[in-house]
């Protein structure tokens, strides 16, 4: 029989790691070069790298900052150099960026889109930033969505007001109707309060008061606006509005109720079978043939709902994979507690289908937004819009790349922003399980 | 498994069974489609007692003691939980779940709320406790499942005994008079069986009335003060434990207890 015991009489000690593993050799080691095929990939990527940066770099930066026209732009850059049209023609930017961002908003009264979106930003923060935000700024956002419209469109101080009358006065009805007979009767009768004083009352009220105290700021025509500033208004808009929508739509197609449920499908599957382009004809020409004879329905509100409709039934969609991929359990875990439909699926079932759709939603968003360029066809001024305007001038007939990078690079900032944002907001929601 | 895995002193002195109703099944019936699952049901439970139902998969154990808080609907037949005569009403339904407790296989913990929400979350909203109120509550019946000290964690991070403990706190604290269960320790590797059973057979001496569905046989003969066999929707045989393990009357049973104990 051999000899197998083993006894250790004394212990190793720890010892480095040898260079080749560790600091900047080892992760290029582990990283670039692991095997021979990899370390020429590495090395073509670098070379592809340097060429298209070659390429690209003097390009960017060429100094045309103070070109007042194309030609200019080639003289200076002749002068400096730089080969016949290689360089940007960056006078273009200098001079048009106000109204690639504002449109032909009046520019006398810039403060406003600019005090909106600076107030976007307050608004949005408790919601987007809930554990460092105090928890009161959320009355100023359910305050916002009065105080944005009015800040752009201007006019009598009466309206948002009345408009958010319409709330306290459909609220107030509940209250009553819940209490004296049912809680679905008073959702019915509140509901309609509301619509009532909105669709009849709340124009005759509320210029009854303006001219009683008329408080107010210039107004703004919608044919006004344009540039970025428009395309973030009809973003925001259809972004916050199809959330809620697209949640309702997705818990009706889920329900019981066969004619709720059939009416969420008929219109997720006619929306999402539809180009938006479609969408957007009819909001800007069909519609007002259906309209009755002198009716003035503003472009920008019928853009804004088709838009926000077109999201919607994309969001309800994206919502339905997270309600799917829920576990039945935890529909009956919170059955078995009592609690009632809305508050399993306040508390237990939206936040968590929500979590999972996080990542749909966000590209959903970021989709619309990209979306609303589309406008541009229908005649409204948006980014694109205004660069074939801009190049329609005889200083800049020619142009391209420079506007385009530009609206580019505006649009990156604020999808790449969203794409950040989602991703920081599924670490913070990751609570250790699966 | 026939034995029991704790070596605790069973204290049987307040578990006692009394006169008052808790619930009572008459002709139930019951169908998944056209598959008739559970067969004309017949059962009186009274308040304080220990129901062990046991049988082989399938045989509609489970789907019994989930019609008894509306997770299943039945088709014919009346049952009556608490005073309540199950209906289609919402009201009734919901005042029934939320009498009742029930503890599941797969916990069913709710995995976005932290230990302390989850044993909170029911009491706050259903029974309209203040916070404060609610969560003393749920630290006291934490103390008692033996894991306040996971409180702030959430069930992700906890074994999967400790998970189903936190199921019974988060029921106990609706303050329930009647609790399910659903094949509680099935999901659980054997030694976070002990933790578990260990908790309910404390529920059992402080006269709680408890259905249980479970293979747990130890737990049976110990705790139980009936044992109910079903097969085939049906219920084959009830007796006490006692009489029910060593002197079985169907074959049926026979072959079953054969089976699980056998070895």
């Amino acid at each position: 029989m051999s000899d197998i015991g083993f006894v250790r009489t004394e212990m190793l000690p720890e010892q480095d790691p040898p260079a080749s593993e560790v600091g900047i050799i080892g992760w290029a080691r582990h990283n670039l070069f692991s095997s021979w095929f990899n370390s020429i990939l590495t090395i073509a990527s670098f070379t592809a790298v340097y060429f298209v940066l070659a390429a690209i770099v003097p390009w960017i930066l060429s100094p045309t900052w103070d070109g007042t026209s194309l030609s200019n732009c080639r003289e200076t850059l002749a002068a400096a150099g730089h080969g016949d049209a290689h360089g940007a023609c960056w006078g273009v930017i200098k001079e048009r960026w106000v109204q690639l961002i504002f449109g032909f908003y009046p520019s006398h009264l810039y403060w406003r889109p600019v005090a909106a979106f600076v107030l976007l930003g307050a608004a949005l923060a408790p919601v987007l930033f809930s554990d460092r935000v105090p928890s009161k700024m959320l009355i100023f956002s359910a305050l916002y969505p009065f105080i944005f419209p009015w800040l752009l469109w201007g006019g009598t101080i009466w309206m948002p007001i009345a408009a958010l009358a319409g709330f306290v006065i459909g609220g107030l009805v509940y209250k009553f109707a819940a209490e004296a007979l049912s809680t679905l009767l008073g959702v019915i009768l509140g509901v309609a309060a509301a619509l009532v004083w909105w669709m009849l009352l709340a124009a005759p009220v509320s210029g009854a008061l303006d001219s009683i105290l008329p408080i107010g700021i210039e107004a703004v025509e919608s044919r006004k606006f344009g540039g970025f500033m428009l395309s973030v208004t009809i973003g925001v808009v259809a972004i916050a509005c199809s959330l809620p929508i697209g949640i309702v739509l997705a818990l009706g197609r889920q329900s019981d109720l066969l004619i709720v449920k059939y009416i969420c499908v008929g219109f997720i599957e006619f929306i999402r079978g539809v180009p938006l382009i479609t969408l957007l004809f009819v909001a800007s020409t069909l519609l007002n043939i259906f309209m009755p004879p002198g009716t003035n329905f503003d472009i920008i509100l019928r853009v804004l709902i088709m838009v926000t409709l077109f999201a919607s039934a994309y969001m309800a969609e994206v919502i339905r994979g997270g309600l799917a991929a829920l576990p039945r359990g935890q529909y009956e875990g919170a059955d078995s507690l009592g609690l009632n439909y809305w508050q399993a699926q306040r508390l237990i079932i939206m936040p968590q289908a929500l979590k999972i759709s996080i990542p749909g939603i966000v590209s959903t968003f970021i989709g619309v937004f990209k979306d609303t360029t589309l406008v541009s066809i229908i005649g409204l001024l948006d980014p694109l819009g205004l660069s074939n305007a801009i190049r329609a001038d005889a200083n800049w007939n020619g142009i391209v790349w420079e506007l385009y990078g530009f609206i580019a690079l505006l649009f990156f900032v604020f999808c790449f922003s969203m794409s950040r944002y989602s991703m920081y907001l599924e670490r913070k929601l990751q609570t250790g399980h699966r | 498994m026939s034995e029991l895995m704790t070596d605790r002193q069973i204290d049987r002195s307040k578990m006692q069974v009394s006169d008052e109703v808790a619930i009572e099944i008459s002709n139930m019936n019951k169908w998944y489609g056209s598959f008739h699952v559970l067969r004309d049901i017949n059962l009186t439970v009274n308040q304080g007692e220990r129901i062990v139902i046991a049988g082989p998969s399938g045989s509609g154990k489970s789907t019994l003691i989930r019609c008894l808080n509306a997770l299943e609907e039945h088709q014919q037949g009346r049952i009556e939980v608490d005073g309540t005569v199950l209906s289609n009403d919402l009201k009734n339904i919901d005042k029934i779940r939320s009498e009742v407790g029930m503890v599941f296989q797969h916990f069913n913990l709710f995995p976005h709320l932290s230990i302390l929400e989850n044993c909170t979350l029911a009491p706050i909203w259903v029974r309209k406790t203040p916070k404060k109120e609610a969560e003393e509550r749920a630290m006291h019946f934490l103390e008692k499942v033996k894991i306040p000290e996971q409180a702030d964690k959430y069930p992700g991070q906890l074994s999967g005994g400790q998970q189903q403990r936190v199921a019974i706190a988060r029921s106990l604290c609706m303050m329930p008079r009647i609790m399910l269960f659903d094949e509680p320790t099935s999901a659980l590797d054997p030694e976070m069986i002990k933790e578990v059973l260990d908790t309910m057979i404390e529920l059992a001496e402080e006269g709680m009335t408890m259905l249980c569905v479970t293979h747990e046989m130890g737990f049976a003969r110990q705790v139980a003060n009936r044992v109910i066999f079903m097969d085939a929707g049906q219920i084959v045989e009830q007796n006490e434990p006692e009489e029910f393990f060593n002197n079985p009357k169907s074959e049926r049973t026979k072959l079953f207890l054969s089976q699980i104990l056998g070895h």
